[in-house]
């Protein structure tokens, strides 16, 4: 994976980010991907603090990133984290979901986080080239809504703003000024509304004003889809053993198999889903 | 002179693992008098791969090119052993480009001569602004083929997307399958003999068998080529 995301360097050069599905952890635990942008941050604190708060707390630190896994409702460590810690972000929460992104060229990223030690059964991982906000950690790829799901984006969104309105009146938080997370949040409270995929990506290409390639992550399931009029690319490989998925060829070609692989490009307004199996 | 391997007399073969593509399109605009057949290895993706030529030279890409293979061709022939990202043989002036795999979006755009094979489906946007050029599809094209297409023909053995030919002007196309719709002021019309000439000319030059009374020939209904101020903007 590491190689297809640094092929895209020259296509996102600002920032980068990975979503890694693993193996679910136990029903009732559940793991939260933070951030700290302070350098020399002390995880072990925090990580004191809340075993004595809550009786267990694992947290696997890496740089500026730590995956805490905890045995209670999420929203609890969250408001705790707020108010204890602010400076510490959440990225991602659920039983699968490890997210890891930050500032800077996708090599210099991978290497600070070890990407390329990573395993799991699926991931979606970008590189940005920011058009319409500022190249912070919070706009950095991919986005994530409620439990073990992510989005990442190619393309640009004309009416996040109203979007963002309607959404944070049935309750959803942002975090950020990006269009993209205006689309993550729609889709996912889509979903949790009893949308499937399909219904709820209907939904998206009448209510949203723009142009888009979205991949998406669930904990068992890959889905690919670009607007009607695919203004951004998409290309996919096939093979037995795994499928691939990449704006463009180059960042597949590095792939093993890659010249027997059933390579073709999405139709738009059409979606792709993958399962795990 | 570049690392490329002369492997026999008249034929150069780069191989972009090693080989950068500058130096592959830079050989390209040189002098190619003494050489026949340019092989390129291990294109990968890569974009710009042969554009700009101008000499009647035969290159060969063994695998798939990026964005804008062969683009501004002009008198050369190149070969994609391999699928085309967006934009292949845009602006081609005369040669002949053909891709063994499908082309992502605006293939052949703006081309004003020559010949464009493609033997699997074309994405959207084929031939914007066909200025001259001949296309061939042996698949299917996408939506909006054949935008304000303006000389050249077009001929599509699968089936057409939405809004095909739409603001045509003097170009024709020959769509075999389905259309799912035409564009403003495109229009199916009757084949005659010479556009039964024009299609088996053109599949003859593709090497691809079909018989001529499959084709539909879609041209321009001509209502867009003066203002009417009654029309409303409704066409």
């Amino acid at each position: 994976m590491v190689p297809m995301l640094i092929g895209m360097t020259e296509r996102g050069p600002d920032s980068s980010g990975m979503a890694v599905f693993t193996e679910p952890v136990a029903p009732q635990s559940r793991k939260l991907s933070l951030y700290c942008g302070q350098s020399g941050f002390d995880w072990r604190q925090v990580q004191e603090a809340l075993f004595g708060l809550l009786g267990s707390a694992e947290f696997e630190v890496s740089e500026n990133h730590c995956i805490a896994t905890v045995a209670v409702d999420p929203a609890r460590v969250r408001e705790w984290l707020a108010k204890e810690y602010p400076a510490v972000r959440v990225l991602s929460v659920g039983r699968s979901i490890d997210l890891y992104k930050d500032v800077g060229l996708p090599s210099e990223v991978a290497d600070r986080y070890g990407f390329s030690r990573f395993s799991g059964t699926h991931l979606v991982g970008h590189t940005r080239m920011a058009t319409e906000s500022a190249v912070t950690l919070e706009n950095a790829h991919p986005y994530t809504a409620g439990e073990d799901w992510c989005l990442v984006h190619n393309g640009s969104l004309a009416n996040p703003g109203s979007l963002r309105r309607k959404l944070e009146k049935l309750g959803e938080r942002f975090e950020s000024d990006c269009d993209t997370e205006a689309a993550c949040r729609y889709l996912h409270w889509r979903l949790t509304s009893g949308d499937s995929l399909e219904v709820a990506l209907e939904h998206a290409f009448r209510d949203f004003d723009g142009f888009f390639t979205f991949l998406m992550g669930t904990r068992d399931k890959l889905a690919l889809v670009r607007d009607p009029f695919a203004c951004k690319p998409a290309i996919v490989a096939e093979t037995d053993e795994y499928v691939a998925i990449a704006s463009e060829f180059r960042s597949l070609a590095a792939l093993p198999g890659i010249k027997h692989a059933a390579v073709f490009e999405p139709k738009p307004a059409e979606v792709y889903a993958w399962s795990v199996q | 002179m570049v690392s490329a391997m002369r492997e026999t007399v008249g034929r150069v073969a780069f191989d972009l693992r090693r080989n950068s593509v500058r130096e592959l399109n830079q050989f390209l605009h040189g002098d190619l008098r003494e050489v026949r057949e340019v092989v390129v290895e291990n294109p990968d993706g890569a974009h710009s791969l042969a554009v700009g030529l101008n000499a009647p030279v035969h290159v060969e890409i063994c695998g798939h090119a990026g964005y804008y293979a062969a683009g501004m061709n002009k008198e050369a022939t190149v070969q994609v052993r391999g699928n085309a990202g967006p934009g292949v043989a845009e602006n081609m002036m005369s040669g002949h480009v053909e891709v063994s795999g499908f082309a992502s979006g605006g293939a052949g755009a703006s081309a004003h001569g020559g010949l464009l094979v493609i033997r699997a489906d074309a994405g959207l946007r084929c031939g914007i602004s066909l200025k001259g050029a001949d296309i061939v599809v042996g698949g299917d094209v996408g939506s909006f083929s054949a935008f304000m297409a303006q000389a050249g023909r077009m001929v599509i053995c699968g089936d057409a997307g939405d809004g095909l030919g739409d603001s045509l002007y003097e170009a024709v196309i020959y769509v075999r399958g389905k259309i799912r719709s035409l564009g403003a002021d495109a229009r199916i019309e009757p084949m005659k003999d010479q556009d039964h000439e024009a299609v088996r000319e053109l599949l003859a030059a593709a090497g691809i068998a079909h018989p001529s009374d499959e084709f539909k020939r879609v041209a321009s209904a001509r209502a867009l080529y003066h203002w009417n101020a009654d029309a409303n903007q409704t066409y």
